[in-house]
């Protein structure tokens, strides 16, 4: 809604927004893109507040450390190599299921929305395995893998898999049929139907279903990571609790977030880059 | 502006010459339709359509909403397969690719700037700066050349119609059909657009055949008027006045008149 708010006046001719742009005082705030620095207020208010309420004693340490506590946790760790190996080794793990359950899907989804034939071969198997939750497989995958590497990638690919053939298959399906007809009475090959008319179509929904994508992803790598894994953060946060260490437990969760806000923020940034056509994402000028 | 133009370079017709007689050399194509009829499942829209299109004419066609005048212009670009008769474009079978149309919806890739979107109307012959320059060309032609950089979405109604104009002509197609596509502009842009229209056929001579709901706009511009009337041609009606044409000129009114009681004559009209 925001975002079709904003994208509004560039629908018409820059001559005509001039006059009509925001006051001087939002303008003036807009330089130093008060958007940015708004959206990070209220965790660094969460951290005051939480550093507050740990130093005067209110939360107690067992059930919540303080942040400089956790911050003291993560540089220990960080000094001892550890965390960067886990984190490595939970970077490597959601790349390789998100490549293979992302790739998979995008494939599956291209085809499905092109081909009846492939549709009616492939969707309702699809639709049949979506149904079940992914991580109620956590079972059987840890019977067939143990809790080796492809475990995790297994669950994170199949967990990956859905959002993004849903999306893709969403919007190739959804094409434009009248420029679809366009390009047809211009002669375009299907190649080139494809790759100029459909495709780029396609991208807004694509993107959502990448988005969602991610978040499953993380979701599922922490899930993964926590019942069944030697190394990973996930590991790292249950083999604290064992010793009782609370800070690198919230250390964890907090790399979690963190983690999910930076690929957000990547797939956020390609979109924006993609998707430059778009109202929606037109930067005024 | 484009109109004077060609005055100066002495493209424009005698008054007392009859228009069916161009100075330039026909580039458009003859069409003749024998008996072309189309239905859609028990629905016939269309029951044998006779008519001959010489080279380089323009055509209006006009008739009551859902009458098959779109039906008529895709049959005619080769989009729908006549169910009877048969089409002949310059003697031949009609084939896809010739002709060119534009729709009332400029069908701009939106995720293409206005110069790639202009450049989708070339044949993909020759080098990238040469397809460019070319577009650059006909963009300059419809008056947008320095719009070429910008995404569609940001251009008004009018101008996206010109776009859509320049990508059309950018093959120099021998048969241009266009179906209502000034309908969602506004009256002035609308004139603008019909008098930009008109220098660029005086120029090329492509065979146009103009579907529009606006009798005033079918006179100002076409050689002939036809009017459909329950599948059929009701009313085929030449205009032998002289470009540039006066608008609400005594002649231009009283066929206005001819045309608007074929439409309006009570009993006729509804088919279906
Ligand atoms: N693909 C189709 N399938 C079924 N019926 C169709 C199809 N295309 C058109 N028709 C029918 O054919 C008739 C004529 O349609 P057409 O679009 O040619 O009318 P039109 O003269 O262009 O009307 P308008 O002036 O409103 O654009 C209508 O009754 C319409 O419902
Ligand atoms: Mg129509």
């Amino acid at each position: 809604m925001a975002l079709a708010a904003q994208a509004e006046p560039n629908l018409e001719t820059p001559s005509e927004t001039a006059p009509a742009a925001p006051a001087p005082s939002r303008l003036g705030l807009a330089r130093l893109d008060p958007g940015a620095a708004l959206a990070w207020l209220v965790p660094a208010l969460l951290i005051v507040v939480w550093q507050a309420g740990a130093s005067l004693g209110w939360i107690p340490g067992n059930v919540l450390p303080a942040p400089t506590a956790v911050a003291a946790a993560g540089w220990r760790a960080l000094w001892s190599g550890e965390l960067w190996a886990n984190l490595q080794i939970s970077f490597l793990r959601a790349l390789a299921g998100f490549a293979i359950g992302g790739g998979l899907g995008f494939v599956l989804g291209l085809a499905n929305g092109l081909s009846k034939l492939s549709e009616r071969l492939t969707d309702t198997t699809l639709q049949m395995v979506r149904n079940v939750p992914h991580l109620a497989l956590i079972p059987l995958v840890i019977l067939w893998f143990g809790i080796d590497e492809e475990a995790k990638i297994f669950l994170v690919a199949l967990g990956v898999l859905f959002p993004i053939y849903i999306n893709t298959f969403h919007g190739i399906r959804t094409a434009d049929p009248q420029l679809v007809e366009m390009g047809r009475i211009y002669g375009m090959s299907p190649w080139r139907l494809f790759t100029r008319v459909i495709l780029p179509g396609a991208l807004p929904s694509i993107f959502v279903g990448l988005r969602f994508a991610l978040g499953i992803m993380w979701l599922t790598l922490i899930v993964a990571e926590t019942i069944s894994a030697s190394s990973g953060i996930g590991y790292m946060a249950m083999n604290a609790r064992e010793f009782m260490l609370v800070d690198v437990v919230v250390l964890a969760i907090l790399i979690y977030a963190l983690l999910g806000k930076l690929a957000d923020s990547l797939a956020r940034l390609l979109e924006r880059l993609c998707l430059q056509w778009h109202p929606a994402f037109q930067t005024k000028r | 502006m484009i109109a004077t133009t060609l005055q100066r370079q002495g493209v424009t017709l005698e008054p007392a010459r009859p228009v069916r007689q161009p100075v330039m050399p026909h580039h458009g194509v003859t069409l003749d339709l024998q008996n072309l009829g189309k239905s859609f499942g028990a629905n016939p829209v269309l029951r044998g359509i006779d008519l001959k299109v010489p080279a380089g004419q323009f055509l209006a066609v006009v008739g009551r909403s859902g009458c098959g005048k779109s039906t008529l212009l895709r049959l005619l670009v080769g989009l729908d397969r006549p169910s009877i008769g048969q089409l002949l474009i310059s003697g031949r079978p009609a084939t896809a690719g010739v002709a060119r149309i534009m729709f009332q919806e400029p069908r701009l890739l939106p995720w293409a700037r206005v110069l790639a979107n202009v450049e989708v109307g070339l044949t993909p012959v020759g080098g990238a700066a040469e397809r460019r320059a070319q577009a650059l060309q006909l963009l300059a032609q419809v008056g947008l050349a320095d719009r070429a950089r910008d995404w569609p979405a940001v251009l008004s109604g009018g101008q996206r119609q010109r776009v859509a104009l320049a990508r059309a002509l950018a093959s120099e197609p021998r048969l241009l059909a266009l179906d209502e596509p000034l309908g969602a502009l506004d009256a002035l842009t609308r004139i603008e657009m019909q008098d930009l229209l008109a220098a660029i056929w005086q120029q090329q001579r492509f065979t146009a055949v103009l579907v529009t709901h606006d009798v005033a706009e079918a006179l100002a511009l076409a050689d002939r008027v036809i009017v459909i009337e329950g599948g059929r041609i009701a009313l085929d009606l030449d205009v032998p006045l002289a470009r540039p044409r006066q608008r609400g000129s005594a002649e231009l009114a009283a066929l206005e008149g001819r045309i608007l009681d074929q439409l309006l004559a009570p009993g006729r009209g509804d088919h279906r």
